[in-house]
């Protein structure tokens, strides 16, 4: 979706102001939030291609108003009301109110280095070979999808060149939406930043995206 | 001077909100609070930039290394035990003399935990995520990097699961150094593009 996490090439945020010797976390809840997020993921009734668009789908004010565990946090919310864990009686109570569906799993403290160390791999195998190589010249799509997409607006309808092909990798398109994980093959497309950009561009740029196969087709 | 311990009396809003969120999951027996402390003790104290720096003090120091980390990052990086979530499929990326990398992720905030911990908040904020990839040259300013007008620079946008580490070059006058020495020269930043290596003092 065109949404307010597609933020390449927008303009008049400012400066980017890094932090010197930043700590990890800005406030004691910033721990929490990133506990209970990681936690009630571990939950496993929805993928990380879920939650993402579940945080692209704030409102664009409250998405750019928000810190970014402020975004983690206000997705979560949703995800937790739409899979039956959490009831807005019970965000209201501030307490467990009614009853909840049951998780896949509870993740207990013993298994937090496993399952930390283990990740979510999600490169899948794909029946089909690879409809690219290496040094092809390809055209990314140009559509304006209403749900969940990777590929962001500032490279869509542009000519590239593929770097590398990756692996399979599961769809977040059709994955976010509960409608299956359709691997697809992934390939490093490379573009010349006058491309992109057009007049006034940096001669010396050059931007890549990972592409799914879906995204492209022969330039 | 940040402001981080609990104040019961006085929660700001949105710190009161996260904790009747943890409290409702735990009353439902969905989450355990004792897995969020290891969590934020794994992230805070035990993963971070010092294990890329590793990797990158490595490829300087071993050629074999180096050319196995161009190949296939995720295994040469396993194999110094750095391995986990947001580090699944790695791609080292190296600077050199005609061309700079610097590392994106203009969708959301992917970025290789596993070698560089939880990334910094400004990494995850609109300035960079919108600016990095149409004016590098301005935001590497603003880290006080200036680049040779000739060099190339190229910009990784991580819009899918790959996740990836810049490697700088290598500082003159470092020769003979051990690797944990040339780890002290290899910033944070220095992994994601937004600096080089620094000079030896």
């Amino acid at each position: 979706m065109n949404g307010p996490q597609d933020l390449g090439g927008q303009m008049g945020f400012g400066p980017v102001a890094p932090e010197t010797d930043e700590p990890y976390f800005h406030a004691a809840w910033e721990r929490r939030a990133l506990g209970v997020t990681l936690t009630a993921g571990a939950m496993g009734a929805w993928t990380i291609d879920e939650s993402r668009h579940a945080r692209e789908s704030l409102h664009p004010a409250d998405y750019y108003s928000s810190s970014y565990y402020q975004i983690w946090i206000k997705a979560l919310e949703v995800l937790l009301k739409r899979h039956g864990f959490v009831t807005e009686r019970d965000l209201v109570a501030g307490k467990a109110v009614d009853p909840a569906a049951t998780p896949k799993r509870v993740l207990k403290a013993a298994d937090v280095p496993a399952v930390l160390a283990k990740g979510g791999p999600c490169d899948r195998p794909v029946a089909t070979p690879a409809r690219f190589r290496a040094g092809d010249r390809v055209r990314t799509k140009n559509f304006n999808p209403t749900g969940h997409t990777r590929l962001p607006r500032y490279a869509r309808g542009r000519n590239g060149t593929v770097e590398a092909v990756r692996d399979g990798f599961v769809f977040p398109d059709s994955n976010a939406h509960g409608r299956g994980e359709n691997p697809q093959w992934v390939y490093t497309v490379v573009f010349d930043g006058v491309e992109i950009w057009g007049e006034g561009a940096d001669p010396t740029l050059s931007v890549s995206i990972d592409a799914w196969e879906s995204y492209l087709e022969p330039a | 001077m940040s402001h981080d311990h609990d104040h019961d009396n006085e929660l700001d809003p949105f710190a009161a909100r996260v904790r009747a969120l943890e409290t409702i999951l735990t009353q439902k027996g969905l989450i355990d609070p004792a897995a969020i402390d290891v969590i934020v003790d794994t992230y805070e104290t035990k993963i971070g930039p010092r294990n890329g720096a590793r990797v990158v003090a490595k490829a300087w120091s071993d050629p074999a290394y180096a050319e196995w980390l161009k190949r296939d990052a995720t295994a040469a990086i396993e194999s110094l035990s750095y391995t986990g979530r947001q580090g699944e499929h790695m791609q080292a990326v190296f600077n050199t003399e005609d061309t700079h990398n610097l590392v994106v992720c203009t969708l959301c905030s992917c970025y290789p935990w596993s070698v560089l911990g939880l990334p910094p908040v400004w990494y995850k904020a609109p300035p960079y995520r919108s600016r990095a990839v149409i004016d590098p040259r301005g935001v590497l300013e603003e880290f006080g990097l200036t680049l040779p007008g000739t060099k190339k620079i190229r910009v990784w946008d991580s819009t899918a699961e790959l996740r990836y580490l810049v490697v700088p070059m290598r500082p003159k006058g470092t020769e003979g150094w051990s690797e944990e020495q040339l780890a002290g020269l290899v910033s944070r930043d220095a992994m994601i593009g937004t600096a080089v290596a620094k000079e030896p003092a």
